[in-house]
């Protein structure tokens, strides 16, 4: 109980992470931050089959999560330093603000549905071309959990994609959301194709599918009568821990009963 | 009355273990996990699901290797303690349980049987798999059958349903609403 409750930083000599520690945990933050983001719409969706949408959407996100926490764990507890110990809980609850490598996309605040389905759009878009390429890595349990995964991805990117449609395409007032959500949202979505050196190493190169992630959402605007933007500023920064404001909310409420009362189970 | 004698009863007793007995067991551990059911689909067992995928049985452990349905599935948990408790009750012990993700599941392991008893419980079983599973946008023309009335005159109305494999479709004939197991 003791070792599961210290977080790698609060070491005075961490480890040093390697790249595939490092490339399961950006993946592994990717969705928790996005399912606990989207879980946020639980008892709140606009209508009742579209809150159990969302929020089954989320149970996926949050499963994919477990899924390489564990593995991240198994890789981390090989590794070198003999005083820690992860697990996936010890990985989802005690690290820092700064230890998480998700993008800024998902972090983003819910806002009103327009924006929840264009971040979920953006992202589904990204990860569906992400674990085409993943599923086929040599890294078996990468490619097991990606080839798992996709077919779920599959679900969520052809429902934002209609949501995308329907609101852009639809009444002036859903239109204008769509617009307002493209503004806020477009500037982290180049971000997703920057490789980060432990993305690179670990033998992924998503600059790779940049181009057909456009292509897909050229298509998409298009038939919901959205302009895609063009040369406009990009913000990074996630993927190496530099996050916006949200984060640190977000871990506030996600981890607060674990670090209130460590090692609490029910 | 010949009473046998004792090493001789011994020396059956150890024949059985070696020739038959692990067989047996594994033949009884697979027909107890065909009692266990789906805590979310009570009409189905994991064995109908096609989420068992294999057994393994030695004298010092009892190996169960599942997949699970949906990534995020919350079932898997209930699953696995429900398959240890069945299997301790019968006497098994060090029983373990082991989660495969690949290859992943899919509906095409559903048995005959589960998809008869899904529509005979209201849920409208998946259907083949080439007919769906693709990225097509508002696939509406899918023919999903009423579990009801049989009639393929349905539509969707949430490609979500109350768990993460069902959808919620609604009858045009009846117009009774009913959950579709979804081609996965």
């Amino acid at each position: 109980m003791e070792k599961k409750i210290q977080t790698l930083a609060s070491l005075k000599t961490p480890p040093k992470e390697g790249f595939k520690e490092a490339f399961v945990l950006h993946l592994a933050d990717n969705v928790l931050i996005l399912g606990q983001r989207n879980a946020e719409w639980c008892g709140h969706g606009p209508v009742l089959e579209q809150d159990i949408a969302i929020t089954n959407i989320s149970l996926d996100l949050i499963g994919q999560a477990r899924n390489f926490y564990q593995y991240a764990a198994t890789l981390i507890n090989q590794s070198t330093h003999p005083s820690i110990s992860a697990t996936e809980d010890s990985l989802c609850y005690l690290r820092t603000e700064r230890e998480f490598k998700n993008c800024l996309l998902v972090e983003q605040p819910n806002g009103d549905w327009a924006q929840t389905i264009l971040k979920q759009f953006l992202f589904s878009n990204y990860q569906y071309l992400l674990y085409q390429q993943m599923q086929h890595h040599p890294d078996e349990q990468l490619a097991a959990i990606a080839a798992k995964a996709l077919k779920e991805v599959t679900y969520h990117l052809r429902w934002s994609s209609e949501w995308v449609i329907r609101l852009g395409d639809g009444t002036e007032e859903s239109h204008n959301r769509m617009l307002k959500a493209i503004d806020g949202l477009w500037c982290y979505r180049e971000e997703l194709f920057e490789p980060a050196a432990y993305e690179l190493e670990a033998g992924i190169d998503i600059s790779l599918i940049k181009n057909e992630a456009l292509m897909k959402i050229k298509e998409v605007f298009d038939e919901a009568g959205l302009p895609v933007p063009v040369n406009t500023f990009m913000q990074t920064g996630g993927k190496e821990g530099k996050h916006t404001e949200y984060l640190g909310y977000i871990l506030t409420e996600l981890q607060y009963l674990q670090r209130t009362y460590p090692g609490a189970e029910w | 009355m010949v009473k046998p004698q004792p090493p001789l009863k011994g020396l059956l007793k150890n024949m059985s273990i070696e020739t038959f007995s692990s067989a047996e067991k594994q033949k009884q551990v697979w027909s107890l996990l065909e009692t266990i059911v789906d805590p979310e689909v009570p009409v189905l067992t994991i064995t109908d699901l096609g989420i068992v995928r294999e057994v393994k049985y030695s004298e010092s452990e009892t190996e169960i290797v599942i997949t699970p349905t949906y990534t995020g599935c919350p079932a898997m948990d209930i699953i696995a303690m429900h398959i240890k408790l069945a299997l301790t009750e019968e006497g098994f012990k060090n029983i373990k349980i082991t989660t495969v993700l690949s290859p992943a599941w899919t509906t095409d392991w559903m048995t005959e049987e589960g998809k008869r008893k899904l529509k005979e419980y209201g849920i409208t079983p998946p259907n083949p798999r080439q007919q769906v599973c693709n990225n097509d946008l508002f696939m509406v023309n899918e023919a999903i059958q009423c579990p009801h009335c049989n009639s393929y005159h349905t539509h969707r109305v949430s490609e979500f349903g109350s768990t993460a494999c069902k959808a919620l479709y609604q009858c045009d004939d009846c117009q009774e609403p009913f959950d579709y197991f979804k081609c996965h």
